[in-house]
């Protein structure tokens, strides 16, 4: 059993979890941060990856549209290599109603939302596959983010900062002394071993999980309603920047492109449990149709992987419990010591990836009112620290780098330009990190072949450097392999089909991946 | 230049392309520049790969070492337009700094217009080696390759001088299209097609006419090879209405037919017209033949000659016509050299930095070619049998030679 003593552990490693962390550890408390997997693998890394400019809120929740504004052009600045400015356009689509351009408008200005009504024609020329049909179009300041990346970065800066991130470790049990929390247990998934971790507060930042973690403390139940999405990734941009439909919010209204690919997205159905997040056939049939009106011609363009993510919504009793879509977007930050007796937690839910300093700063604030302390916020103040810190991510990016050293570095993954040191690097970085792990940082087999080509290479590189050993060689590849299929199978039509039977010929025709030798106990993590 | 890359009509087409990509690598396997070179990445990293991270701006100007061939496109299982993508992210790559060089090799027509009246002079010139030294310095122009041979008379100087022809035409008008070449370098091939044409008993159109735009367009001034292939379209069919169009201009041809639209997104009901009429000579020999309707009635020529089909002509989707014809000619044996290209993909490798490359490509061919027969060559395009000739020694000739031969019109 190991044991730590830390000013503040912050459960949950999504994007909010890794802004607290960095609050705090910017604010001068030891911290520590932990996740039961790996950063960004939960909400965070399951949507959009929209940076919203505010837009979408406007008329819906003037207050989150706010929020949003101010937030966007914060972290396009301090973590300009994460985020990439596209830009946005809100579209009328044929048979939508042309006045509600009125209202957004309005609401815009209300709202400090900069947006400007363009021509159609206008739209039409800078994004030639938009539906030839729309009515008006409406240019917002809307991006697009790599939340892996995002959180990461945050992560990293709070362990210069002298935060420690504890991956792969699952809380078990929350200690209390009377009536305040004094220690969380939980167990190195990777190793086994238990860990004690003494504290002074726990920032409780789990997302949808977020009610369970506050019931192991001995909260009364928190409502967070776990709101699931889907979302599909298209093989190509479709788009050079954001579009969304000219409509009060609604399922599949908003067409992301994100590094190589164009994301549509999403539905909004209540679900129980956050780790059983089903990709239903008519939610894809959904999503393709929603893409048809403002893309035509989209359902005949491939589509490579879908997913689900769960939104961390927070109960509340303005709107039936069933209707996640119109509950409020806002954060939550709620009390345990009003609300349960409880000190020394702080729980928070809802809100949204881009307003993810924001509410790391509010939960932070309340935690130093808690505690009787005048420790200011800096977040907003200093950049993030990493490669080409100051410069916007850019879709270019990589084939420039691939420009510059065509004549020297091996290519991993052909798809996603991923050359050889880079994953080595990252290996060097997580030694005991899945692919997936590395996956989430490199875009490793996230292109058009999920993995056909590039997981054997990746594979034998793990093995040939030493980091892992043959049984830990083939573990890796069978659940790297599992996990891409379960994203390929709810879109398995048109040219994806083509390619996942070309793969499934290399690997169990050509490699004959299901006969090798099978271990005791298969590589989970 | 006005030219961005998302901007082109095309392009929207080429790139849903890429869609059908399974990252198979046949097209790696087909390109004859990455298989001499690592300077070029490939037609499979260049074409749908790399298409997926461009927006409009260039930053792998490592592409322009695609030699526009055409042999990805070809070989492709699955409909990827690879080199089509590849040709339009170079004009987006060149957009904002054009070398002069690329500028002037293009203009192809005014090189014929300058030289042919000073051909002497311009050959001597051509082959002084101080002076293409100091081309290839200041323009870019390697010292070494192959320039076309000047001619002192142009095929409408010939057409204008000659006797009418006394056969009479018993199966109606075609209208011919000679191209730059043909009419200014290549004025022989065009010459012995109009002659072949005449014997076979038709009235040979000629009407004046300008260049296809081709070079321009395989360096990527896209604004202005579509302004020429327009040009050229109504100088066609200026010729008369519906009429066959043929030529022995094997790439030119090519233009018309498939690149104008494809790579530049030329999308015009005469553009669709001449692109539907015309036909490669070659290609009209043999559909006469399969309909029953060409003279068999050949000489014997008996020779072992090889045959090289250039990368332009294969990339038609219409065989080899060239050699079904010829093994109609007794006595002569025709050997397909099985290279994908000679190298020289048009202006590809005149240019200094490319020379070796295009070199390499072509080695094969060029050590097959003087193997097979080191007095004659076979090939269906200009600027290949200027490479062949320059890279082999050996002499080379389009095929239409041979049958303007076998009828015993020389």
């Amino acid at each position: 059993m190991r044991k730590l003593a830390v000013d503040v552990v912050v459960i949950g490693g999504g994007s909010t979890g890794a802004g607290v962390v960095r609050d705090v550890a910017m604010r001068g408390y030891s911290a520590v941060l932990l996740d039961r997997a790996d950063l960004g693998q939960g909400t965070t890394g399951r949507f959009h990856g929209l940076l919203h400019s505010g837009g979408r809120y406007v008329v819906s929740d003037p207050m989150s549209a706010t929020e949003c504004a101010q937030e966007n052009a914060i972290l396009a600045r301090i973590q300009a290599s994460a985020i990439e400015t596209t830009g946005g356009y809100f579209v009328t689509c044929p048979g939508d109603d042309p006045a509600f351009a009125d209202k957004f408008l309005a609401g815009a200005a209300a709202t400090g939302v900069p947006a400007r009504e363009i021509a159609v024609a206008e739209a039409l020329r800078n994004e030639p596959r938009l539906n030839p049909g729309i009515m008006r179009a409406v240019e917002v300041e809307d991006g697009t983010v790599d939340g892996w990346q995002l959180v990461w970065g945050a992560a990293n800066s709070a362990k210069a900062y002298g935060a420690q991130v504890l991956t792969y470790h699952a809380v078990t049990r929350i200690d209390r002394e009377g009536n305040r929390v004094s220690a969380v247990h939980c167990t190195d998934l990777k190793s086994g071993e238990e860990v004690v971790i003494d504290c002074n507060f726990v920032l409780n930042c789990a997302g949808p999980w977020a009610g369970q973690i506050a019931h192991m403390a001995g909260a009364d139940p928190v409502d967070v309603i776990p709101g699931r999405g889907i979302m599909i990734a298209m093989n190509h941009r479709l788009v050079n920047r954001v579009v969304n439909r000219m409509i009060y919010p609604a399922d599949g209204d908003i067409l992301v492109p994100v590094h190589t690919v164009s994301i549509i997205g999403t539905t909004d159905v209540k679900v129980d449990d956050p780790d059983n997040l089903a990709i239903e056939q008519d939610e894809v049939q959904q999503m393709l149709d929603a893409g048809e009106v403002l893309i035509p011609g989209f359902r005949n363009a491939r589509a490579l992987h879908a997913w689900a993510g769960a939104r961390p919504l927070i109960k509340d009793k303005r709107v039936a419990a069933a209707d996640t879509r119109h509950m409020s977007r806002g954060m939550a930050v709620i009390d345990h010591t009003e609300r349960d007796g409880l000190d020394g937690m702080l729980t928070i839910g809802g809100g949204k990836l881009t307003t993810y300093r924001l509410m790391a700063e509010h939960i932070v604030d309340a935690m130093c009112e808690k505690l009787g302390e005048t420790r200011e916020c800096r977040t907003a103040k200093e950049n993030i620290p990493g490669p080409e810190a100051t410069r916007n991510y850019v879709v270019t990016h990589r084939l420039e780098e691939r420009e510059h050293d065509r004549l020297e570095e091996q290519i991993i993954c052909e798809c996603e330009l991923m050359s050889r040191k880079m994953f080595t690097e990252a290996l060097a970085n997580q030694p005991k990190g899945t692919f997936d792990d590395l996956r989430r940082q490199l875009r490793l087999g996230m292109g058009p072949c999920q993995g056909g080509f590039c997981t054997t290479r990746a594979t034998g590189i793990a093995l040939e450097t030493d980091h892992i050993d043959i049984e830990r060689a083939n573990g890796l590849l069978r659940l790297f392999l599992k996990n891409r299929w379960i994203g390929l199978w709810p879109i398995l039509y048109g040219d994806q089909v083509r390619q996942t039977a070309l793969d499934n010929w290399i690997f169990q025709g050509t490699l004959d991946v299901e006969h090798l030798p099978q271990p005791e106990s298969e590589v989970a993590l | 230049m006005t030219t961005k890359g998302l901007e082109f009509a095309g392009h929207e087409l080429s790139r849903a392309t890429l869609d059908a990509c399974v990252k198979c690598t046949i097209c790696e396997t087909a390109c004859p520049v990455s298989a001499v070179t690592p300077l070029f990445s490939g037609p499979k990293f260049v074409g749908p790969q790399a298409e997926r991270f461009r927006n409009g701006e260039s930053v792998d100007h490592s592409l322009d070492y695609c030699s526009s061939c055409g042999a990805c496109t070809l070989a492709c299982p699955q409909g990827v337009q690879i080199a089509e993508l590849n040709s339009q992210a170079r004009a987006v790559m060149k957009a904002d700094h054009m070398p002069v060089r690329d500028q002037l090799i293009t203009r192809t027509t005014l090189m014929g217009m300058m030289m042919t009246p000073v051909a002497p002079l311009a050959n001597a010139a051509l082959h002084n080696k101080p002076i293409r030294a100091i081309v290839e310095k200041v323009i870019g122009i390697h010292r070494d390759a192959p320039m076309p041979p000047a001619q002192t008379q142009t095929l409408q100087g010939w057409l204008k001088k000659r006797k009418a022809p006394t056969r009479k035409a018993t199966r109606g008008p075609v209208v011919f299209f000679h191209g730059c070449a043909g009419g200014y370098f290549e004025v022989e091939t065009s010459k012995k097609s109009i002659e072949v044409l005449e014997y076979l008993g038709y009235e040979v159109i000629v009407p004046k006419q300008g260049c296809c735009g081709l070079a321009q367009q395989s360096n990527g001034l896209f604004d202005q090879a579509s302004a020429a292939v327009l040009k050229l379209c109504d100088e066609l069919r200026s010729g008369g209405k519906d009429l066959t169009i043929i030529s022995s201009s094997g790439s030119c041809t090519g233009m018309l037919k498939h690149e104008a639209h494809e790579i530049m997104g030329v999308s015009d009901d005469r553009l669709k017209d001449v692109g539907t009429r015309i036909r490669d000579m070659m290609e009209f020999l043999l559909d006469l033949h399969d309909a029953g309707e060409l003279p068999t009635d050949f000489q014997a020529i008996d020779m072992t000659v090889p045959y090289h089909a250039p990368c332009q002509l294969k990339s038609q989707g219409m065989g080899q016509p060239a050699v079904e014809v010829l093994k109609l000619i007794p006595g002569l044996t025709v050997v397909e050299s099985g290279a994908v290209c000679c190298g020289i993909a048009g202006t590809y490798g005149l240019k200094k930095e490319k020379y070796e490359v295009a070199q390499a490509v072509g080695k094969p061919l060029f050590d097959m070619v003087k193997r097979t027969n080191p007095d004659l060559a076979l090939c269906d395009t200009e600027t290949c049998r200027w490479q062949i000739e320059q890279s082999s020694g050996v002499k080379t000739e389009h095929p239409v030679w041979m049958v303007h031969r076998a009828y015993g019109l020389s």
